[in-house]
């Protein structure tokens, strides 16, 4: 069980993680190494050099700068499960990084990784759509934000540009907004085969579905069904119907178009009862 | 006696290795010199190779060899053998390395061998071959359609066999007059076995005394020795060890003459240096023999009373591209012959068309052929139940066995020995509470929740068996088994045998029934398994076979030894032999406890023989060989409760419970494993578990990613107890225990599933009830084209 | 070839240095440098746990990390935990209750259950099936694995240990 032969290289900071990819334009950034190692390792990813960047300071951990929790990129799920600043602020990801993988995956991967190597089956991506998170994207000429909606723009592929870093995800506090994920996970590799991720502040519904698609995406037809209504299971159980038409979705052995389409619904349901608490 | 053991629940005495990661599998092994072996494998499932180009695979730094077919055949290296025949049966050649044709995903073409596993894998992707592809088939039944391409080529219409038992004109008479029948047309998925353990192998050749030794993932070294020897390399037998170390479960898997351990071997000896090849889970799947896949129409007939009177099956048994070691025997005498199951049935007819398909070759796989077999029979049950109005379990009732019956000759060859099925179902129901269950079912059905109860009883024909009898049906083996037992001077006690164990725990069990039956304590006995270079021959394990045969073996060996110790004793105690007791672990005469002589005493004694009868050897071992009167027939109950949510299709198990009757039991804590592992396997195979292929005979379903193995979460703790009814023809009573959990748990399980699905009008669907089709069916639309379209 | 790399590592307490390639995976490092063969190898698509040790106090699969990435790290492995005599309670767990059949799986299943206890040493039946999700178990229908776990979380609260036989 054998990777094709690469150089590694170890970043200590941001900076020189920039540096490393300038000068090695094919490498590929190393985080917690969760999607990147088995596909090295069946073959289907064989770059010539690894720039890890899983241990430089300035990207790990959870803090608060005034009404946004900062996350840098290489927290990992554990450290994402555990966070006390997101379990009181921003409950919404400790629930769903409950659901990924196991134990040891979420030692390891982290939500940087996750987001920028935006596997449609990846669970992240829908709270981020959900939250309205902000990506804190870094390069050789400077820093950008780039907000969600606009992260995630194909299967596996996202508006970071060659040679840029994904450094941080800024979380908007919404207090006393409740928030659920729920997951139809895929019976093998227990990755998404659907999950929906709901916001509901005050009035307003922030949903949005992984797996479902090429990319997670807003469900915005619920969304507006939904908008300045009471979240009565009357209510919920109407909007969820037909939230996505079955023709561009994913297909596999696991699920069909129609049936994907169907537990999108079932789903967003879901996740709408538990945050309304019904 | 003071330490009886039997039925004790004694920890096992190999965990220590275990538990601190010692254990001893063959990857786990290097030897001084030693090199590695990576498979090229076709990646087609058809195609003819026209050209292999290794030129750039041996100029890369590190590479030994890269090896063809064509050089391993022109070497006089022969096609691995199948062990089991029927009458006009075909069998095509198998070689190791293929060089005309691949003919299924995972044949391999080249091997490479380099200084380390690395280089070789390296090297692998730098064979060149060019593939011919050609069009393939992965279904048993498209095998068999006109036009379908040909797998062999002097196999044309690609029938392997054809196999039938029963009186298929009375068969024919009951259905006619019957007074309602079912019929179901049904799919047992294909599996793949997954032993946790991936297979490997580790070769060695002795220069010097023309020797070789094969360390291998097996369940039965010496058929590997034997084969190896008389059919495929000719390397004289006592030039070939076998040595299976610790193997990480085999469930059938590990059963097959595979083609890497010929490859390894010839290896060894062309590079003069040990070679290993470890199979990565990707090729496992590929290549480890399957289990099941067989399309069948199943039919029912009973009479006014409720009684059935004939069931009629007609099988295609998909064999996959070559006949692996027992294939043959699989879906003919392991299935057909365990029709009646429980039942009186009077008239019973199968028939079995086993086609060749560009696919893994299927062999046994836990339960082998008695899962397939209690799967439809219970299903029919149910269903005919269903059509009768009756509950599934009174119409069980009706048509048991009933315990006066036995030996009980069924209309399909077997001759079941002993039985008492009723109390076993009754014991079974009480503990589920049955009535309130039902009761329960129907108080949620009325919330719409969907709650189901499977209740199966089955029986198994195990513990492999007569070898006259096993000869006459075509095995090319024999299946009786050896037991060598040594006294050492110091008391010591080691036991050989045959059987081997690769997660049984033979060596915990079969040394409790030592420790009994010479009175010494446990720790002073050894079991020795696995090395065709210190026991004598025997036929491995599988088919809940160890302890019928293999322990049959052992203890009958144990009672030389103490008719032995007798006389020794009697010598020393100036006693007749005829007076001697053997009691508290003493030799004495009888009615005279101080004159007694301890186990120690005799055993130095018949080592030194100073003071010794003149007519008896010196020396304390006794080898037994054991050829079983009849199969051993365990049986029970199993019920399974299950939960659909009708808004995702997804089942959940509730509760099992299982009540078995496998004789007395030796060790409960092992038994109880058996079981326990038996039962998640045949719940995989029935909601979770299958190996898809396209149409073009790719694997659609070839890893973890895909195919979903039981996990923690899928299962619950499960409610289990036994009935005792010994087997009266062996010398302990007992019966296998090792496949009783899958073989009726699956059935279980299915029952389980459509008995919730029953509010739908839903009569039958095929496993895995995977969330879609279970959705899909309640749904009532169509089924989409499975994978990718 | 690509340059190789220094590492330095602790693994079961003692201090190891090696110059390794970069594509050397921890599991071989473990299994084949160190020739600590308890971590096993079950699959190559990081699913099935048999190869699951402590790094850093945390259990990860060895098979999904490359031994550079380890570099300044401590590691424990099955081998590390306990050993006959004086048993780590999970591994006596296993042994009590026959938490192991083959003994493949265990080694990880063990280092998982190890780690599960740590944070958290009173888990329901749901949170210790829940932890095992990454551990494949072909043998025992996890059965006697969630009751070895109890045990060991009874052990290490210091409540008396059941009788094995029930
Ligand atoms: C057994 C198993 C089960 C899993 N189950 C789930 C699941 O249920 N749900 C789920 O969502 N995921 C699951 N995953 C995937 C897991 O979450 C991965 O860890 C994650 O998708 C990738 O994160 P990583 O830190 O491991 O990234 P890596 O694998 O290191 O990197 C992934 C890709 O992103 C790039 N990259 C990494 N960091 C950055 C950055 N900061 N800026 C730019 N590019 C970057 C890398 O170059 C690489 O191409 C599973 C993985 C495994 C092995
Ligand atoms: S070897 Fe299977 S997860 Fe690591
Ligand atoms: S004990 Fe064999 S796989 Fe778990």
């Amino acid at each position: 069980m054998y990777t094709a032969e690469f150089a590694y290289k170890k970043a200590t900071s941001v900076a020189e993680a920039i540096q490393l990819l300038q000068q090695h334009p094919e490498a590929k950034l190393l985080a917690g190494g969760h999607s990147l190692i088995p596909a090295m390792k069946l073959r289907l990813a064989a770059p010539p050099a690894l720039i890890d960047i899983s241990k430089v300071a300035e990207l790990r951990g959870v803090r608060r700068e005034g009404d946004t929790l900062v996350v840098g990129a290489m927290t990992t799920y554990r450290e994402l499960e555990t966070s006390d600043l997101l379990k009181a602020h921003c409950p919404l990801i400790p629930q769903a990084v409950y659901h990924i993988g196991d134990p040891m995956v979420r030692a390891k991967g982290t939500i940087g990784g996750s987001l920028a190597h935006a596997d449609p089956a990846a669970d992240l991506p829908a709270s981020m759509l959900a939250l309205g998170a902000k990506m804190k994207i870094q390069g050789p000429s400077g820093a950008r934000v780039v907000e969600a909606d606009q992260f995630f723009t194909g299967m596996f592929s996202t508006a970071l540009q060659e040679g840029e870093i994904l450094t941080e995800i800024h979380l908007p506090i919404r207090p006393g907004a409740r928030m659920a994920y729920a997951k139809f996970p895929h019976p093998a590799s227990r990755s998404a085969v659907v999950g929906v991720a709901v916001v509901v502040d005050g009035t307003e519904v922030r949903a949005a579905v992984t797996g479902a698609g090429e990319h997670a995406m807003r469900l915005t037809k619920l969304e507006q069904a939904l908008a300045g209504k009471p979240l009565t299971t009357e209510n919920i159980s109407a909007a969820c119907q037909g939230l996505l038409a079955p023709d561009h979705l994913n297909h596999d052995l696991v699920a069909s178009r129609e049936y994907r389409a169907h537990l999108v619904d079932v789903m967003a349901k879901r996740a709408l009862m538990q945050a309304a608490g019904l | 006696m003071a330490n009886k053991l039997f039925g004790k629940a004694m920890k096992r005495v190999e965990d220590p290795r275990f538990i601190t990661g010692t254990g001893h599998y063959t990857d786990d092994m290097t030897l001084p010199g030693m090199v590695e072996a990576a498979m090229v494998r076709s990646p087609y499932a058809h195609a003819r190779i026209k050209k292999i180009d290794a030129s750039k695979a041996l100029t890369h730094p590190g590479v030994l060899a890269v090896i063809t077919g064509q050089e391993m055949k022109d070497a006089g290296i022969n096609s691995i053998p199948t062990g089991w025949l029927h009458p006009g049966i075909k069998t095509p050649p198998h070689y190791a390395i293929t060089f005309d044709k691949a003919r299924h995903v995972g044949d391999i073409v080249a091997a490479v061998i380099a200084e380390n596993r690395q280089i070789a894998e390296d090297a692998a992707q730098l064979v060149e071959v060019d593939y011919e592809p050609l069009p393939a088939v992965a279904l048993g039944s498209d095998a068999l359609k006109p036009g379908a391409p040909a797998v062999h080529d002097d196999v044309p219409d690609n029938v392997c066999f054809t196999w039938s038992i029963g009186d298929k004109a009375a068969v024919d008479a009951a259905f006619a007059s019957a007074h309602k029948t079912v019929k179901l047309t049904l799919r047992n998925n294909r599996l793949v076995p997954n032993a946790m353990e991936p297979r490997a192998s580790l070769a060695q050749y002795l220069k010097a005394s023309d020797e070789y030794t094969l360390w291998t993932t097996s369940q039965n070294p010496h058929i590997h020795r034997l084969l190896i020897a008389a059919f495929i390399m000719g390397i004289p037998e006592h030039k070939l060890r076998v040595i299976a170390p610790d193997v990480g479960g085999g469930f059938g898997s590990k059963i097959y003459q595979y083609p890497e351990e010929i490859i390894v071997l010839y290896a060894a000896k062309k590079l003069g240096r040990p070679v290993k090849w470890t199979a990565r889970r990707s090729e496992s799947f590929v290549t480890d023999s399957h289990g099941r896949d067989h399309e069948t129409v199943a039919e029912m007939a009973v009479d006014q009373n409720g009684k059935i009177t004939a069931v009629r099956v007609d099988t295609i048994a998909n064999m996959g591209a070559y006949l692996t070691t027992f294939a043959p025997a699989v879906p003919t005498y392991l299935y057909g012959c365990l029709l009646a199951g429980t039942y009186t049935t009077p008239h019973i007819y199968c028939h079995v068309t086993a086609p060749f398909t560009h696919t893994t070759p299927v062999d046994a796989y836990r339960g082998a052929g008695r899962p397939e077999a209690t799967y439809l029979l219970e299903r029919l049950v149910d269903v005919m139940a269903h059509e009768l109005g009756m509950d599934p379990v009174e119409f069980r009732r009706k048509n048991l066995i009933p315990p006066d019956a036995f030996p009980y000759q069924t209309p399909v060859a077997l001759q079941y020995d002993s039985g008492n099925y009723e109390a076993n179902l009754d014991k079974a129901l009480q503990m589920v509470g049955y009535q309130e269950l039902r009761r329960q079912q129907a108080e949620l059905r009325k919330q719409g929740r969907y709650l189901g109860i499977g209740v199966i009883t089955f029986i198994e024909a195990c513990g492999l068996a007569p070898s006259a009898l096993v000869g006459s049906l075509g095995a090319q083996a024999g299946q009786w088994e050896s037991a060598l037992v040594r006294v050492m001077p110091t008391g010591k006690v080691e036991v050989f045998t045959g059987t081997h164990s690769h997660g049984q725990g033979h060596e915990t069990a079969f040394a409790q029934v030592v420790a009994d039956e010479l009175q010494i304590p446990v720790e002073d006995v050894v079991i020795v398994h696995g090395d065709t270079g210190r026991m004598p021959y025997g036929w491995g394990s599988y088919g809940s076979r160890s302890a019928p045969t293999g322990l049959s073996a052992i203890v009958l060996a144990t009672r030389k030894i103490v008719d032995k110790a007798k006389k020794i004793a009697a010598h020393l105690l100036e006693a007749s032999p005829d007076d001697i007791v053997h009691e508290d672990g003493k030799f004495m005469v009888k009615g005279v406890p101080d004159k007694a002589k301890s186990f120690f005493d005799i055993a130095l004694m018949a080592h030194l023989a100073h003071n010794y009868p003149a007519d008896l050897e010196p020396g304390l071992e006794a080898t037994h060989f054991y050829d079983p009167k009849n199969f051993v027939f365990p049986f029970g109950t199993h019920i399974a409760v299950v939960e659909v949510d009708p808004d995702t299709g997804k089942v959940k198990l509730l509760r099992y419970l299982s009540v078995d009757d496998c004789g007395p039991v030796i060790n409960p804590l092992i038994a109880d494993g058996q079981v326990h592992g038996g039962i998640a396997q045949g719940l995989g195979q029935a909601l979770l578990e299958e190996a898809v292929y396209d149409k073009e005979g790719q694997i659609l379903s070839g890893n973890f990613l895909e195919y979903t193995l039981p996990r923690a979460d899928d299962m619950v703790q499960i409610e289990h107890d036994h009935t005792v009814t010994p087997c009266p023809h062996n010398p302990l009573g007992i019966k296998g225990i090792g496949e009783a959990g899958t073989i009726a748990s699956t059935a279980a399980v299915a029952n389980a599933v459509m008995d919730a699905l029953r509010p739908f009008g839903i009569v039958h669907l095929d496993m895995p009830y995977t969330p879609e089709k279970v959705w899909r069916a309640i749904h009532g639309s169509k089924p989409v084209a499975q994978a990718a379209d | 070839m690509a340059d190789k790399v220094h590492i330095t590592v602790v693994v079961n307490g003692v201090e190891h240095h090696h110059e390794v390639e970069p594509r050397l995976l921890l599991v071989h490092y473990l299994r084949e440098t160190l020739g600590l063969t308890g971590t096993h190898v079950g699959c190559d698509t990081s699913q099935c746990g048999a190869c699951t040790v402590h790094l850093d106090g945390q259990a990860v699969k060895s098979c999904t990390m490359f031994a550079v990435q380890a570099d300044g790290c401590s590691i424990t492995t099955i081998e590390g935990l306990g050993s006959p005599g004086s048993l780590h309670p999970v591994q006596e767990g296993f042994w009590e209750m026959h938490g192991l059949q083959c003994g493949f799986c265990t080694p990880g299943m063990i280092m998982a259950a190890v780690d599960l206890l740590n944070k958290n040493p009173n888990p329901s039946e749901a949170e210790i099936r829940h932890a095992l999700e990454g551990n494949y178990c072909r043998c025992t229908g996890y059965h006697n694995i969630v009751r070895a776990v109890q045990y060991a979380a009874d052990k290490m609260a210091g409540k008396v240990a059941m009788a094995a036989d029930d």
